[in-house]
């Protein structure tokens, strides 16, 4: 049986994926995340998850069906302008 | 504490480790491989940790106690020097027979009198913590398997040898069986010899040699 472990690095931070192990029980899959990411003081806690209790998701539904670009801010770049305005002002940029 | 008190601990936990890092590479399987390693690997940091308390009071250090003195010298009990390299079930029995032995002993160490002692034997037991569930784990996932239980009454009477013979009640009720003739430390089985040539042979080959 294959268990999915999640690491927690400091008390409240958030649980990220460490890996994966195989073991035949609960019991044994936690005294094995332990020994794998937990025995040298590198985590404050521990999620143990079977796989088969991770849903995943996938296209379609997390892609974009339609476009709609004008919603993100990352098409927006401040610096062009900055240099622009900057220009016409006269000053040079601070840094 | 008298020195070959500390010596029976070290020598305990010296070749129990080294005989369980025989299983290394070749365990049943990988999480356990890398499991059944780091216990051996950690057993043998508390024989270090021993040894220097007895390097002490013998004004030796612990590397000469752990390979330079001869096989007869050795105070450890019977039970860890059996070689059961092909044999899964009776390794696991012997972990699980000899952690809960150690706990017995162990727990009167928190009360010595000696701080040091007391001092190691606390730190020492909460890195044995984890060495129970682990045991505990596997015996009981083995306990219904004929391997296991027939290992378990092979090896009952070495187990007995581990403890002093006021604390062999204590080890009969956490273990679950009747008191019987123990194997008692001071005579070596054939298995020790052939284990202590591997195991101080690098050492031997340069004697006084600093590394």
């Amino acid at each position: 049986m294959i268990w999915e472990v999640f690491r927690q690095e400091r008390e409240g931070a958030p649980f990220q994926h460490g890996g994966s192990l195989e073991a035949p029980d609960l019991r044994f899959a936690k005294a094995y995340a332990r020994e794998f990411y937990g025995r040298r003081g590198e985590s404050f806690a521990l999620w143990v998850v079977p796989r088969e209790a991770v849903e995943e998701v996938r296209e379609p539904m997390v892609a974009e069906v339609f476009d709609r670009d004008y919603r993100r801010v990352d098409g927006y770049s401040l610096k062009g302008k900055l240099k622009e305005a900057r220009g016409r002002a006269g000053t040079a940029a601070t840094r | 504490m008298d020195a070959q008190e500390l010596l029976r601990l070290a020598d305990d936990e010296f070749i129990l480790g080294w005989r369980d890092s025989e299983w290394t590479g070749i365990a049943p399987f990988l999480e356990e491989d890398v499991a059944f390693s780091s216990i051996a690997q950690t057993e043998i940091g508390h024989a270090r940790a021993w040894y220097q308390l007895a390097a002490v009071e013998l004004e030796t250090d612990a590397d000469a106690l752990a390979f330079d003195r001869d096989p007869d010298e050795y105070a450890c009990a019977p039970l860890v020097e059996l070689r059961l390299i092909d044999d899964w079930a009776a390794s696991i029995a012997r972990r699980w027979l000899y952690e809960r032995a150690d706990g017995i002993r162990i727990q009167a160490l928190l009360n010595s009198v000696d701080r040091d002692v007391a001092g190691l034997a606390e730190k020492i037991d909460r890195e044995e913590v984890y060495h129970r569930i682990h045991a505990d784990m596997w015996a009981e996932r083995l306990r219904d398997h004929d391997l296991f239980s027939r290992a378990v009454e092979d090896l009952w009477p070495y187990a007995l040898g581990v403890v002093s013979p006021e604390q062999r009640p204590l080890l009969c009720h956490a273990i679950g069986l009747e008191e019987v003739g123990a194997i008692e430390r001071g005579n070596h089985t054939p298995d020790l010899r052939p284990l202590w040539e591997e195991m101080t042979m690098v050492r031997r080959s340069l004697p006084g040699a600093t590394w």
